[in-house]
């Protein structure tokens, strides 16, 4: 007897699951110091009551020997007091290698991950960053969130971020 | 209880206070109180010292630290060495959580007189009774316990287990939770109870750089609780003190605790 193959034809999913992105450009400025290390950075959305809504990304020394880069997370300091001390690294798709000077875009599709969990309302997105034998600093955009949306925004850092801009398109 | 007694016990009671409380300051001071990572060490001192935290007096004696892991075991110090004014040393952090690192003793205080001299004595109940001291004429007996700690976390800090002995740190803020320029809300036991309106001086490290000793002194409230608002980041001293009584062996006598805790503050 020969098995019949049921294939299942796939229903087109009401609402939720549009394939938008979040698309992040964080420019990391170039320093003029004698001993340049590439900033430990963390990446997050917060909700209006100030809870950690979403790890999008970490950028931290990924590859040196028995996971060392991980000492120094802690000073990505509101990161680390907020969300970080409670989660395990390495989080695949959160993890990042250290990135260089310049302006460093990256891509979220909004239909998947913790992103397509947010229920509608008003968040912030946050930039932490952290530069070994040098300064930190925090900045944030606020956004409003639901299905479908669109949202632009933009901050900029004085020393150790330079120009971070959000883009929410449908 | 007679005038006169009563005034002996106040001025005894004093005079103990001023030579446990304020003589010179006693803390324990790791590398970092905020840690992460997996292989994590952390380097301590503990002295005994007039300014905060530079070693200039004493060091802490390594037998009487005790260091209680997250999960409640003991360490042992690694690498110590007892210097000239400080004592040293390291501690793996191999488990996640809040360590506690804490130099605690506890005994009796009876003073007498001797003539027109005032003799005193420290030891165990046992001894007090074997060497016949409760006979002294007009012996008064005070029990004493001190406590110095530290809290170091790596990762997500776990919540202290109190000890329930003498004067301890507790409630809704964890001590290694502290940030500028915001309130955090302790509660101080004695002996498990709340140390009620206690006093409780808070002083920030960096002295040999001011002139004002700058001292916060603060009371508990009635529930044992203390308010802390600390607005600039940085090490802090804390210390609390508190008489009263207690009964051993069937004996009600004066108590005295005394507690110290070495308090780090991060950028808000």
């Amino acid at each position: 007897m020969r098995d019949v193959l049921m294939l299942t034809v796939p229903v087109a999913m009401a609402g939720a699951a549009h394939a938008g992105t979040l698309e992040l450009v964080v420019e990391i400025p170039k320093l003029n110091v004698a001993e340049y290390h590439r900033p430990y950075v963390a990446i997050w959305i917060e909700d209006a009551s100030g809870k950690v809504a979403a790890n999008l990304s970490v950028w931290y020394d990924v590859d040196l020997k028995d996971q060392e880069g991980e000492k120094w997370l802690k000073d990505i300091r509101q990161w680390w007091r907020r969300s970080g001390r409670s989660l395990e690294l390495p989080m695949d798709g959160v993890s990042s290698p250290t990135k260089p000077p310049g302006k460093n875009s990256m891509m979220f599709d909004t239909a998947l991950g913790p992103i397509a969990k947010l229920p509608p309302g008003d968040y912030r997105i946050i930039v932490e960053a952290s530069r070994e034998v040098g300064g930190k600093e925090l900045v944030e955009i606020p956004f409003n969130w639901a299905p479908g949306a669109e949202a632009q925004g933009s901050a900029r850092g004085k020393e150790e971020l330079g120009v971070v801009t959000l883009r929410l398109t449908r | 209880m007679t005038f006169a007694k009563r005034l002996l016990i106040a001025a005894a009671a004093a005079s103990l206070m001023a030579g446990a409380a304020h003589a010179h300051r006693a803390w324990i001071l790791p590398s970092a109180t905020v840690v992460s990572g997996d292989k994590s060490w952390v380097t301590i001192d503990g002295a005994i010292s007039n300014n905060l935290f530079f070693p200039d007096h004493r060091p802490m004696q390594i037998e009487a630290i005790a260091i209680t892991a997250p999960d409640g075991s003991s360490v042992k110090p690694a690498n110590a060495a007892v210097g000239q004014y400080r004592t040293t040393f390291d501690l793996e952090l191999k488990q996640k959580g809040t360590y506690r690192i804490a130099q605690a003793n506890s005994g009796l205080s009876p003073s007498w007189k001797e003539g027109a001299e005032t003799r005193r004595w420290r030891g165990t109940m046992q001894d007090y009774l074997a060497q016949g001291i409760d006979k002294k004429p007009g012996v008064e007996l005070v029990a004493t316990s001190r406590r110095v700690e530290r809290f170091v976390t790596d990762g997500a800090p776990t919540p202290l287990k109190a000890t329930g002995k003498g004067l301890e740190l507790g409630g809704a803020t964890h001590p290694n939770d502290l940030y500028s320029g915001e309130e955090a809300t302790f509660i101080l036991t004695d002996n498990g109870k709340p140390a009620a309106n206690i006093e409780v001086s808070v002083i920030q490290g960096g002295d040999r750089y001011r002139d004002e000793p700058g001292e916060l002194k603060l009371k508990t409230g009635a529930d044992g609780s203390l308010k802390l608002k600390l607005e600039n980041a940085g090490m802090y001293w804390l210390e609390a003190g508190s008489a009263g009584t207690t009964t051993m062996e069937g004996k009600t006598l004066k108590s005295q605790a005394t507690y110290v805790a070495v308090l780090e503050v991060l950028p808000g």
